[in-house]
């Protein structure tokens, strides 16, 4: 392993130039972005993760009531919520496509891209948003039970990160609007690519979490040891 | 090229002219460095007043009639929270970590300096909020610095109204500020070394501040997320952390929340918050030590597997501060165990400075003063640690004044001592000037010998079973009357010793006019931010060429040297290269 064998270098030994004896010029910025997002997606992923082992714990206090399992709840039919995925999966795939475009040199693919998947972005926020309404109109309010607590919660933080990863496509496709050029931005665009599938990838675990039926809820929880 | 440091751009290597580009939208990491550091020693210097505040109505109860048992509490609040967040953790990455990452490194910038930038006008955005609670209605939130629910947001908690809200919407700033600052730290790190500069060769200044910011990017989520749902608690009257209660005769609308679960996210941050403080300050004072010994830092794979370990385990022991929390027995035990498990690097490290120490060449200048003093403070510290981390001695001494003695020597004084012996040990790289070497020792003695003077007592107040957070002892048996005369030696000291840093800021601001001028590299240090081309170093660092390392950074004293030390960017002999490759043939 390679950390290994830095951690065991005695650098006190044999004091020399590095190996390569090329000039180095400074950092590499793609590279610096790759590491740059990689420490991103942990953080994003430390931040939901700890929502949802604070999301088990809580469930099993007595007043805790999962949103699913009895016909009066409102995602034990959750067709809306598939639809709402299904329109961030085809952003996810749409920006894969873009990306594929700018790789290729083929500007029109890559805006068509990019701007769909904007689009379904957007259009997913206003769906969730339109879910929130729904719920609100079903009497589901935001402090009336901490399922319907962490629901809200759990989406805003979602929609946040994704309205954060829009803000940085923007700044993205501009900078390449200036440059004109398609080779600038396979880079960056890969990046958010990357964020996108992320973030796809959270929402599902959240679905998931979010409607599934208390016996599901009890035995995660059991397994995580509350 | 997007997204790299102007300093980077090969054409020319531009100072900024203007007073908003070089100070105010100012990119270098250096300028970022200090504005960094003035904040957090600003608003240290609130936090310092708010002690004297809190030491005086415990020293001499019953005198100060401008003292009340809610301001009391808010003193004690935000002395807390200030200190240990908007002074040490910012002073200690946001100032320390700017300036010395690249220079240390021997890069021209951080790799994102924009969002460097950025990073310093949040957290001076989350300074002012938090300042803001003082004039608000109510005041600060006085609900002790873990802020704990439910009684922080419950009427009867000064502060219950606007100073929580603006305190935790502080911490949310206040994290984002962080996040950006660290991303930059730990991508700088791993992407722009210079030619030469392995992991294994950077000083280990780096390697803790490095190691720091990742627990930092991992931690502060924790935080972040207590935050936001307390946040809900308070506004929107969600019950994540609330449970059903009574307040002031009224049923209020809350049911079924978990206060222990805040416990629980609040020390999963706030452990790893300790050695966020504590691991910048054990690698800068290695190099203080190893550069004013003259000698190697001893044991310096050791000493970079122990940073890497107490930051990897610092992640399994927060429940030891929640051994009250009526947790399962055997839960205790299992962060009893890690706990002192944690003792083991730590001794390590102290051992491996002891024996830098051992037989080398000491200059016992000031900032050698002030780390010879941190071992001090860090072992008594540490030992009382070893008590408090065992589950039955804890409890008897839970909530008492030796839990405040066994941390303030812990983690406030002792990064303090290192964040002294840092100041005064690059105060000569970043002013060019020296600053006055008999102020300096002045400073110094006070404030070691008055520390042992306010604390030490305190451990003694704490077996009594003094009682903390207490606004007055007021009459109890079990306290005899000699504790009250005891608590006013303490104040005195106290007072003595915030009075004496007045010392410190008249020495740093006089001698940035009239300090003899440093010269190149006037402690013969050998890691690279000291063979700058300029000192002090101007934006850009290092002139048209980075440098090239070909050796670590403690080639001290080296048998046949030409001078006692050896700079990384030195090139290699070739008397050395010799010895290598005989070297490299015995083994």
């Amino acid at each position: 392993m390679n950390i290994m064998r830095m951690l065991r270098d005695k650098p006190w030994l044999h004091p020399s130039a590095a190996a390569t004896a090329a000039q180095y010029s400074g950092p590499d910025s793609k590279a610096a972005m790759r590491v740059l997002l990689r420490f991103v997606l942990a953080i994003v992923g430390v931040i939901f993760f700890l929502f949802i082992i604070t999301f088990l714990a809580r469930s099993q206090y007595p007043d805790f009531e999962a949103l699913a399992g009895q016909p009066w709840q409102p995602f034990t039919d959750p067709t809306r919520l598939w639809f709402n995925t299904a329109l961030l999966a085809c952003a996810s795939l749409t920006i894969q496509w873009g990306l594929g475009g700018a790789r290729t040199g083929n500007l029109n693919v890559s805006v068509a891209g990019i701007s769909a998947a904007v689009f379904f972005t957007v259009l997913f926020l206003v769906a969730q948003f339109d879910l929130w309404l729904h719920l609100q109109s079903m009497g589901f309010y935001m402090a009336g039970n901490p399922a319907n607590s962490y629901f809200y919660l759990l989406t805003a933080i979602h929609g946040l990160h994704l309205i954060g990863g829009l803000l940085v496509l923007t700044n993205v496709v501009f900078r390449v609007w200036y440059d004109n050029s398609t080779e600038s931005l396979s880079a960056p665009l890969q990046l958010c690519t990357t964020y996108w599938h992320f973030l796809l990838g959270v929402w599902l675990v959240l679905f998931a979490l979010l409607t599934s039926r208390p016996e599901t809820i009890n035995a995660l929880a059991a397994m995580c040891g509350f | 090229m997007q997204n790299v440091a102007i300093a980077d751009q090969p054409d020319h290597l531009h100072d900024p002219q203007t007073f908003v580009t070089k100070y105010i939208y100012s990119q270098d990491h250096k300028v970022i460095a200090i504005q960094y550091a003035l904040t957090a020693v600003f608003v240290g210097l609130v936090a310092l007043v708010l002690s004297g505040l809190m030491r005086l109505q415990l020293g001499f109860p019953d005198t100060f009639d401008f003292i009340n048992p809610s301001d009391y509490l808010q003193f004690v609040t935000m002395h807390g929270m200030i200190m240990v967040i908007y002074l040490l953790t910012a002073l200690l990455l946001g100032g320390f970590g700017n300036y010395m990452i690249p220079l240390m490194i021997g890069a021209r910038d951080m790799v994102f300096p924009f969002m460097n930038m950025l990073s310093f006008w949040f957290y001076l955005l989350s300074v002012l909020v938090l300042l803001a609670s003082f004039f608000v209605p109510g005041g600060p939130t006085g609900a002790g610095w873990t802020l704990y629910p439910p009684q922080a947001i419950l009427a009867g908690t000064p502060g219950h109204d606007w100073g929580i809200i603006l305190m935790l919407a502080s911490l949310v700033i206040f994290i984002i500020a962080f996040t950006m600052g660290g991303l930059n730290y730990v991508t700088t790190v791993l992407q722009a070394r210079t030619h030469g500069m392995t992991l294994m060769r950077m000083p280990l200044t780096i390697w803790g501040i490095f190691t720091a910011t990742v627990l930092g990017l991992l931690a502060f989520p924790a935080l972040l997320v207590s935050a936001i749902m307390m946040m809900l608690d308070k506004t929107l009257g969600t019950s994540f952390f609330m449970p059903a209660l009574v307040s002031l005769g009224e049923n209020l609308d809350y049911s079924g929340g978990s206060p222990v679960l805040f416990q629980h996210l609040f020390w999963f941050f706030g452990h790893p918050e300790v050695y966020i403080v504590a691991l910048p300050a054990f690698g800068m004072v290695s190099d203080v030590l190893a550069t004013h010994a003259r000698k190697n830092i001893f044991g310096y794979r050791m000493m970079v597997w122990a940073i890497v370990g107490i930051g990897g385990l610092s992640f399994f022991v927060w429940a030891h501060h929640m051994y009250v929390s009526g947790m399962d027995p055997a839960f205790g035990f299992f962060f009893a165990t890690t706990t002192l498990i944690i003792a083991i690097p730590t001794a390590i490290k102290v051992y491996n400075w002891i024996l830098t120490l051992y037989r080398g060449n000491i200059h016992l200048t000031v900032p050698m003063l002030f780390a010879i003093g941190f071992i001090f403070t860090f072992t008594h510290g540490g030992l009382t640690g070893l008590f408090l981390g065992n589950v039955t001695i804890d409890l008897p001494l839970s909530d008492t004044y030796f839990v405040v003695a066994h941390f303030h020597m812990v983690m406030g004084v002792s990064p303090i001592m290192v964040l002294f012996a840092a100041i005064y040990h690059w105060y000569p790289l970043i002013t060019g000037r020296m600053f006055n070497e008999r102020l300096g020792k002045l400073h110094f003695w006070l404030t070691f010998l008055g520390t042992y003077a306010i604390y030490l007592p305190m451990h003694y107040l704490g077996f009594l079973g003094v009682p903390r957070r207490y606004f007055a002892m007021g009459t109890t048996d079990f306290i005899p009357e000699s504790a009250p005369s005891l608590n006013a030696s303490i104040t005195i000291s106290a007072l003595i010793v915030g009075l004496s840093q007045l010392i410190f800021l008249y020495n740093v601001f006089w001698s940035i006019r009239h300090g003899k001028p440093a010269g190149h590299n006037p402690w013969g240090a050998t890691s690279l931010e000291w063979q700058t081309p300029d000192v002090p170093p101007r934006h850009g660092n290092w002139g048209p060429e980075l440098p090239r390392v070909y050796r670590w950074a403690y080639d001290y004293a080296v048998p046949g040297a030409e001078h006692d030390f050896i700079p990384q960017n030195h090139p290699v002999s070739e008397a050395e290269q010799t010895a290598g490759e005989h070297e490299e043939h015995n083994s």
